[in-house]
């Protein structure tokens, strides 16, 4: 052990209290940094678990990134004559070739699709008018991308593959419309197509506004509904790692030229919040650590003036500044070693209580847990920031102890 | 021969609203093996000179040179340096580390130079302390001792590097009579069987008796007149 080395541990040892309490500070420094932070990144995770849920991974449409160009101009990018009056050209709305691209899709590892086709219709029951989405599936594919029957609180997705004239609606419409099981609605389009419709099964996923607009009916129905025979504008994905979406999206969208959303690309704002989020959180907790470092700069700066005479008297015998510093430095290190250990044994232990903290949200009926984030990347970085803050709070004093002019402190002995 | 120390034209003035000048223009030689008393009253700049002797001041005129080299261009590394090797002190408090022990002490500038290894220096540490009849005291710490046992160890932590010149700033300034007797006649023995200079600061008139030779300071300057 160099002799400045031992000369800091001795010094601290010497000092128990002053050194225990600055410890103790720290310690409490990393385990609430710890404690908060696996707190706030646990219930990220759990909202994006949810938000990954509960909406598509991929959702392919039928539109462009970049619209494409017109045959005119595709056949002469860059001609000298401009023909004007050119009438653009009108093609019906849906993923052109669908069959093949679905195919290539599902020919992708670890993903589920299912094609669909969305329009808005009109229902009317009883002298109500309501416009809806409405969903043409495939229920046998929706059930492996989509957690709609999950949430079915009446019927099932067999009744309706077992029934062409079927529809499934929310809760949310069921009551407005006063709606049941088995009741009859009409369904009619912007072409002016009417058909009779069922209801088969009755869903509530809890977002009221979904409830009240989105309805699910065969994709057959649907494309005889909306008069586009053979058409699906939407392929809805499910891949068994959600956190791959951004790249397969990228494939499939270079590949078939449509547009394909992540559910990253998707929630872009919301995640841009979580991102905010937590930097705000890590700037707080990190103010923790550099309000417990002055329990450092407290204990060092008291032992530079008590140690007054100890530093005259090692420079006298041949100690350079640097040694003196390097004394002080050590000891910062040392409490910033110390104390980071204790703290993430500590956070630790607090991390493990949090689990056992048991609630239950109003108005719900199962007790839930508080999501806690074990991540090791927060040990790293609570460990890390104390020790920065630790040697940064010996700074100060270390370099004033380097200062000492031993005569000046020899003379004002003498 | 080279005088192992000198200094020429010596001065040190502390800056300030008002100047003070501690030390001027002081001429010294002293030789190897010689034993030499600085005297004079109280506040005439025995203790300025002194340090500025042992390198811990720098002279804002004049120069130290040791050994023949001059020391007016170190720089803070070349001065510790200096400090380490050719240069051991004693002041009138012993300045022991209080959390070390006597073997701890000792050992101290010999771990800092490392030119030892550890078990080497402790020998050391502990002939040392054999020497100044202190052999049983190497694991007490430094409250555990008398005044005067804690200026030997003090002694021996000044030897520990075997520098060639040994300062003292009132070594028994603050001993009784006994206790200081025994102290100048450790520092009287360097100067004879190991060939040290020594250098000591005192007021004690005794002191003038020992020593080789016996220099008053007054007012800052070397006084021919001066007399215990």
């Amino acid at each position: 052990m160099s002799i400045q080395l031992a000369i800091a541990v001795t010094q601290l040892v010497s000092r128990r209290r002053p050194t225990l309490v600055s410890l103790v500070g720290i310690a409490l420094g990393v385990a609430f940094f710890l404690a908060v932070s696996s707190l706030m990144r646990g219930s990220e995770q759990d909202f994006i678990k949810r938000l990954i849920d509960n909406s598509p991974h991929i959702t392919v449409s039928d539109e462009y990134r970049n619209p494409e160009k017109q045959p005119a101009w595709q056949q002469w990018p860059n001609g000298a004559v401009e023909i004007r009056r050119v009438k653009p050209l009108t093609e019906v709305r849906g993923i052109r070739g669908h069959i093949q691209k679905l195919a290539f899709i599902e020919s992708l590892p670890g993903l589920r699709a299912a094609p669909v086709l969305v329009g808005s219709v009109v229902l009317t029951f009883a002298g109500r008018i309501e416009g809806v989405t409405l969903n043409g599936m495939v229920p046998d594919k929706m059930k492996g991308v989509s957690t709609i029957e999950e949430k079915l609180i009446h019927g099932s997705l067999d009744a309706l593959a077992a029934n062409p004239n079927g529809i499934v609606i929310g809760d949310g419409l069921a009551k407005k419309f006063g709606l049941e099981m088995g009741s009859v609605v009409n369904a009619s389009s912007p072409g002016g197509e009417v058909r009779t419709l069922k209801v088969v099964g009755v869903f509530r996923t809890g977002n009221a506004n979904y409830d009240e607009s989105q309805t699910f009916v065969l994709l057959k129905r649907a494309q005889g509904l909306l008069d586009r025979a053979n058409r699906v504008n939407r392929f809805i994905l499910q891949l068994d790692d959600p956190y791959a979406a951004r790249e397969v999206a990228a494939v499939i969208e270079q590949q078939g030229g449509y547009k394909a959303v992540s559910w990253q690309e998707a929630a872009e704002d919301i995640m841009s919040v979580l991102l905010v989020r937590n930097l705000i959180m890590y700037s707080v907790v990190s103010a923790i650590l550099v309000v417990a470092s002055f329990g450092i700069y407290n204990t060092i700066s008291t032992i530079v003036m008590e140690k007054i005479h100890d530093i005259a008297i090692l420079i006298s015998m041949g100690f350079h500044a640097r040694d003196i510093r390097h004394i002080f430095l050590a000891e910062g290190l040392i409490l910033g070693i110390l104390g980071s250990l204790m703290g993430v044994t500590f956070g630790i232990g607090l991390m493990w209580l949090l689990t056992q903290v048991e609630i239950k949200p109003p108005g719900a009926t199962d007790i839930v847990h508080l999501p806690i984030y074990w991540g090791w990347e927060q040990y790293l970085l609570a460990a890390s920031f104390a020790l920065i803050s630790a040697v940064g709070a010996a700074y100060l004093p270390a370099r004033k102890a380097g200062r000492v002019q031993p005569v000046m402190i020899l003379r004002g002995m003498a | 021969m080279n005088p192992v120390l000198a200094a020429e034209r010596l001065g040190r003035i502390l800056p300030g609203e008002a100047p003070v000048t501690l030390v001027r223009d002081i001429d010294l030689k002293v030789e190897r093996g010689e034993f030499l008393a600085i005297m004079g009253p109280s506040g005439s700049g025995k203790s300025s000179l002194l340090y500025l002797l042992g390198l811990l001041d720098t002279p804002t005129s004049g120069r130290v040179l040791l050994e023949g080299r001059d020391t007016s261009g170190y720089g803070e590394d070349e001065l510790a340096a200096t400090r380490l090797r050719h240069l051991g002190f004693v002041f009138q408090f012993h300045f022991l580390l209080a959390e070390f022990t006597v073997l701890d002490n000792v050992q101290l500038p010999m771990r800092r130079l490392g030119a030892l290894s550890e078990e080497a220096a402790q020998q050391r540490a502990q002939q040392l302390l054999d020497q100044f009849g202190l052999s049983e005291h190497g694991h007490k710490h430094p409250h555990q001792l008398s005044g005067g046992q804690r200026q030997r160890v003090a002694i021996a932590r000044a030897l520990a590097n075997e520098p060639p010149i040994i300062l003292a700033d009132e070594p028994t300034g603050n001993l009784d009579s006994h206790a200081s007797a025994n102290v100048r006649q450790i520092l009287h023995d360097l100067t004879r069987a190991m060939g040290k200079t020594v250098i000591v600061v005192t007021h004690d008139p005794s002191f003038a008796s020992a020593a080789d030779r016996r220099i008053g300071i007054v007012d800052g300057q070397i006084d021919p007149d001066w007399r215990a």
